[in-house]
């Protein structure tokens, strides 16, 4: 439990309605987009400057109080669920778009600004930002940040961290340091700090002020749908897309549940009955995208695809991306509640991975939907069940971790965009040696000599075997004694 | 979300709440489309904020007191629902929820005494029109007034239009193609009777046949939008008897009467009168929707040139999902060029919104005529009598030469 003096200390900072603490003010924070977990905050600030995160951090960090930083509570992974009776400092009134430098293609921001609004802003210079995850309507840049997000063009266009040239950040004592250059070339010297910053999940702070990369609007946008009628068919055609030597922007797979909410919540006029259906996005430059199409027709029509369509307008185009943008959520129309898995496979083991999920699913008794970033062999399978059944929600956890030890026997990893979060945190010594895991664990702790930072996620909570010789000392762990 | 309220412990409407509850997924998607949200930033000001406050209070684990001030601050503007990827019927919720908790609900006595004079005048034309001539007087003292009545007399205008008398049959001109009955409704027969005057002229020149029941009454749709169920169900019933069902639909020219007759269904869920209901909701039609299906004749071909910002009012756009029709029909007015708004939130007058929550609303409402001015439009449409008076107040506080029509008036006007 937080101390009165605590309290008060953090109405100094955020003062009057900006540090709420009654229990109808902190209901709402106790999720995230994960609603499997919930944790009751002792305090959710709302800070408007970046002063005041800096004291609050300083505070959290003197007190010893956890804290987490969130944006708009979109983590599928539980990466913004409140630590129990700790702060959550919520970033959504940092929402400035502080510089845009349209010769330079950069924009500054501050954490609490929204994905899309970026691009926005920047449309009357021809420009946008390019990493689109498909909560990018309302998740904010600083979470992005946080999980390293990525979205469906990361195929050609790579994920957060190649977009981020720049950040001043407060870590988890307090200390506030700026990583990288605002120049593009300015990223070689010296080790990479923005990437070990970005996709830490909160372990080691909060990003105060972004520097992102802007490109060039495309000229041309070429969006295909491919209608196959086994799931196995149109993850060969993603291969052999990619060995005709092109590089699409983006390429998504939807299964046929998939399909059916989605196509229930936007009317897309996706192919009826299509058991796997295939978009692929060709954009650049007019002539090229023209050239690509043609060779991309080619090699779709020889994969076996039963129906081919072509977006006619952006209107169209529009649509097709809000029905996939938006297929986790539509989802719940067919189930009262799912897990999101979001493991990586090599794109070569595709099909494989495919049919094991499918099996793993008549073993389980669980329905799958399946939606993926086909072209990074990024799988988000959907697992469907009734959390009102007792023991539900364990049995479909047990399913989700058996896809994950698959995508790890396969070559894959734990996650592609969501991160781990509290969700997949278990997962991690599987993925990563002992060696591995201490590392981590010490690094992290020399940035946060307290673990004050969003603990408990990303990492298995009890620590690994191997810290409990060299980590913290116990004594130490109970705030006896201090390293600082 | 999983949830554990018991639909039968809440009335007839205990399931239709429960569903909506069920059917969210707390993706946050929603967040982007509210209007309090954009200007407050805080979780409990949002759609998925306030699913989670309702569903505790259903639960039993949050007192509706608290609850109160966030789920009053909603605009009921269902700019969530087309937002929502998983299909929360939140209008269901939210107006279930509302007429739930204003059956034991006490407010403070200024409260009460603004809701009081909302439930007493506005669904009657002449009270309406008494309480409005009486409001010019009270002018005069409006800054010694509180907030929400300050914001109502604020909203009247300086001068009442005179009346209006429609007839029972309006013949159509040409040949007849169809025959619709047509809604006038009450605020709007005071404050903009030339709305009415303009949509019977339109339907008139279409070859529509229009029958104007001359019994009839308010809607109900402010009175159930704001949870006065029993006097919603009253004045809808009327209305049930007052209109005729040997016609091709009903003709409503403003959004937030069509939305609320669309859910007659809901209202009377559990009542004699369901399946009478749920008839007429399905004849009745947006003006808007049933010309462009019907088909517009040619209008004269010499037209002024105009350029015209399109508004989308709520309750027609997210309420009803009325989008394209408007559009369709002002792009067929020959040299006119139709321009969208940047900022596609609600104007912040949502029933008696700007009424009970005169700071949000302002804001709202200022946000909106920037939005508008931004454009270099010389006019601004839209299909609601609420957004109407609050557009056009706030337009002219920033000085804007700006006109503000009813998508009807203009094609009234193109008519002519």
């Amino acid at each position: 439990m937080l101390t009165s003096t605590f309290y008060t200390q953090l109405a100094e900072i955020c003062p009057g309605n900006r540090c709420l603490t009654r229990a109808v003010d902190l209901l709402p924070y106790e999720s995230d987009a994960l609603t499997a977990f919930r944790a009751t905050p002792g305090a959710v600030v709302l800070p408007e400057t970046e002063a005041e995160v800096i004291a609050l951090v300083r505070l959290c960090h003197q007190a010893g109080v956890p804290f987490v930083a969130r944006g708009s509570g979109t983590s599928l992974s539980g990466g913004s669920l409140p630590i129990q009776d700790g702060v959550v400092i919520a970033l959504n009134r940092l929402n400035a778009i502080l510089k845009i430098d349209p010769e330079q293609r950069t924009a500054v921001v501050q954490p609490g600004v929204i994905n899309l609004n970026i691009s926005k802003a920047v449309a009357k210079h021809n420009l946008y930002y390019a990493p689109d995850p498909s909560s990018q309507s309302i998740c904010t840049i600083g979470g992005n940040v946080a999980f390293n997000s990525g979205g469906a063009h990361c195929l050609k266009y790579g994920m957060t961290s190649n977009h981020v040239l720049a950040m001043r950040v407060v870590l988890p004592d307090g200390e506030v340091v700026e990583m990288g250059s605002e120049s593009v070339e300015g990223m070689g010297v010296g080790p990479d700090l923005i990437g070990m910053f970005i996709g830490s999940e909160g372990l080691f702070g909060i990003a105060l002020e972004i520097t992102v990369r802007l490109l060039p609007i495309p000229e041309q946008y070429r969006t295909v749908l491919a209608a196959y009628d086994s799931l196995e068919s149109a993850g060969n055609a993603v291969a052999a897309v990619v060995a005709s030597g092109l590089l699409p922007g983006a390429m998504e797979i939807m299964d046929k549940l998939a399909l059916k909410a989605a196509e229930t919540a936007v009317q897309a006029g996706y192919p009826a009955g299509a058991v796997a259906l295939l978009i692929v996005e060709l954009e650049g430059e007019a002539e090229q995208v023209e050239h690509e199409f043609a060779q991309l027709i080619d090699v779709i029509k020889a994969s076996g695809a039963y129906e081919i369509q072509v977006a006619e307008t952006a209107a169209q185009r529009a649509k097709i991306w809000k029905g996939r943008k938006g297929a986790f959520s539509s989802v719940g129309r067919l189930s009262p509640d799912y897990v999101v898995q979001d493991g990586v496979v090599p794109r070569s083991q595709l099909g494989k991975a495919l049919a094991e999920i499918e099996r793993l699913s008549a073993d389980y008794g669980l329905a799958v939907a399946n939606v993926f970033h086909a072209g990074d062999g990024n799988l988000h399978p959907l697992i469907l069940y009734d959390g009102r059944q007792p023991g539900a929600l364990e049995h479909a956890e047990a399913f989700a971790g058996e896809i994950l030890k698959l995508c790890i026997a396969l070559g894959g990893t734990i996650t592609g965009e969501h991160g781990v979060g509290m969700e997949k945190r278990a997962y991690m010594p599987l993925l990563f040696s002992e060696t591995d895991m201490d590392a981590m664990y010490a690094i992290r702790l020399a940035v946060d000599t307290k673990l004050v930072a969003n603990p408990g996620k990303k990492l298995p909570s009890d620590e690994a075997p191997a810290l409990k010789l060299h980590g913290m000392h116990p004594l130490e762990q109970a705030g006896i004694i201090s390293r600082e | 979300m999983q949830h554990t309220i018991n639909p039968e412990a809440h009335g007839p409407r205990g399931a239709a709440m429960a569903d909506a509850v069920s059917a969210c997924v707390h993706c946050g998607f929603c967040l982007s489309a509210c209007p309090t949200y954009s200007v407050l930033g805080e979780e409990m000001d949002s759609p998925r904020g306030r699913i989670y406050l309702m569903k505790s209070v259903l639960e039993g684990d949050l007192a509706a007191t608290d609850a109160q001030p966030y789920i009053d601050r909603c605009l009921g503007c269902m700019g969530c629902e087309p937002a929502c990827p998983s299909g929360v019927a939140y209008g269901d919720l939210l107006t279930s929820y509302r007429a739930l908790q204003e059956e034991t609900r006490q407010r403070p006595l200024i409260d009460s005494v603004t809701r009081r004079m909302i439930v007493e005048t506005l669904p009657y034309p002449k009270r309406f029109r008494a309480a409005a001539k009486l409001g010019r007087l009270g002018k005069l003292m409006q800054a010694a007034l509180p907030d929400q009545l300050g914001a109502m007399l604020g909203l009247l205008p300086d001068q009442l239009p005179a009346p209006v008398h429609l007839p029972a049959k309006i013949p159509a001109k040409g040949q007849r193609r169809a025959r619709v009955a047509l809604l006038t409704g009450c605020v709007q027969t005071v404050l903009a009777p030339q709305i009415n005057q303009a949509t019977v002229d339109v339907l008139t020149a279409n070859g529509v046949e229009v029958v104007i029941p001359q019994n009839q009454g308010c809607c109900g749709s402010i009175m159930s939008h704001i949870g006065e169920t029993q006097r919603a169900q009253r004045l809808a019933a009327h209305n049930l008897q007052a209109f005729p069902t040997d016609v091709d639909a009903i003709i409503t020219n403003a959004a937030g009467c069509g939305s609320g007759m669309h859910e007659y269904g809901l209202l009377f869920k559990g009542t004699a009168q369901e399946a009478a209901a749920t008839h007429f909701a399905q004849q009745v039609q947006d003006v808007t929707v049933f010309l462009a299906a019907l088909g517009l004749r040619a209008m004269p071909a010499t037209q002024p040139a105009r350029r015209v910002a399109y508004h989308d009012a709520c309750h027609l756009a997210h309420a009803q999902g009325v989008t394209d029709p408007p559009r369709a029909l002002l792009n067929s007015i020959p040299n006119l060029t139709l321009v969208e708004l940047d900022n596609d939130l609600c104007c912040g007058s949502a029933g008696t919104y700007n009424l009970e929550q005169p700071e949000i609303a302002a804001e709202l409402g200022q946000r909106k005529a920037q939005s508008i001015i931004e454009t270099n439009a010389d006019m601004v449409v839209m299909g609601n009598i609420g957004c109407f008076t609050q557009v056009e107040t706030h337009l002219a506080r920033l000085q804007a030469d700006v006109s503000v029509l009813h998508t009807i008036e203009l094609l009234a006007r193109a008519y002519q």
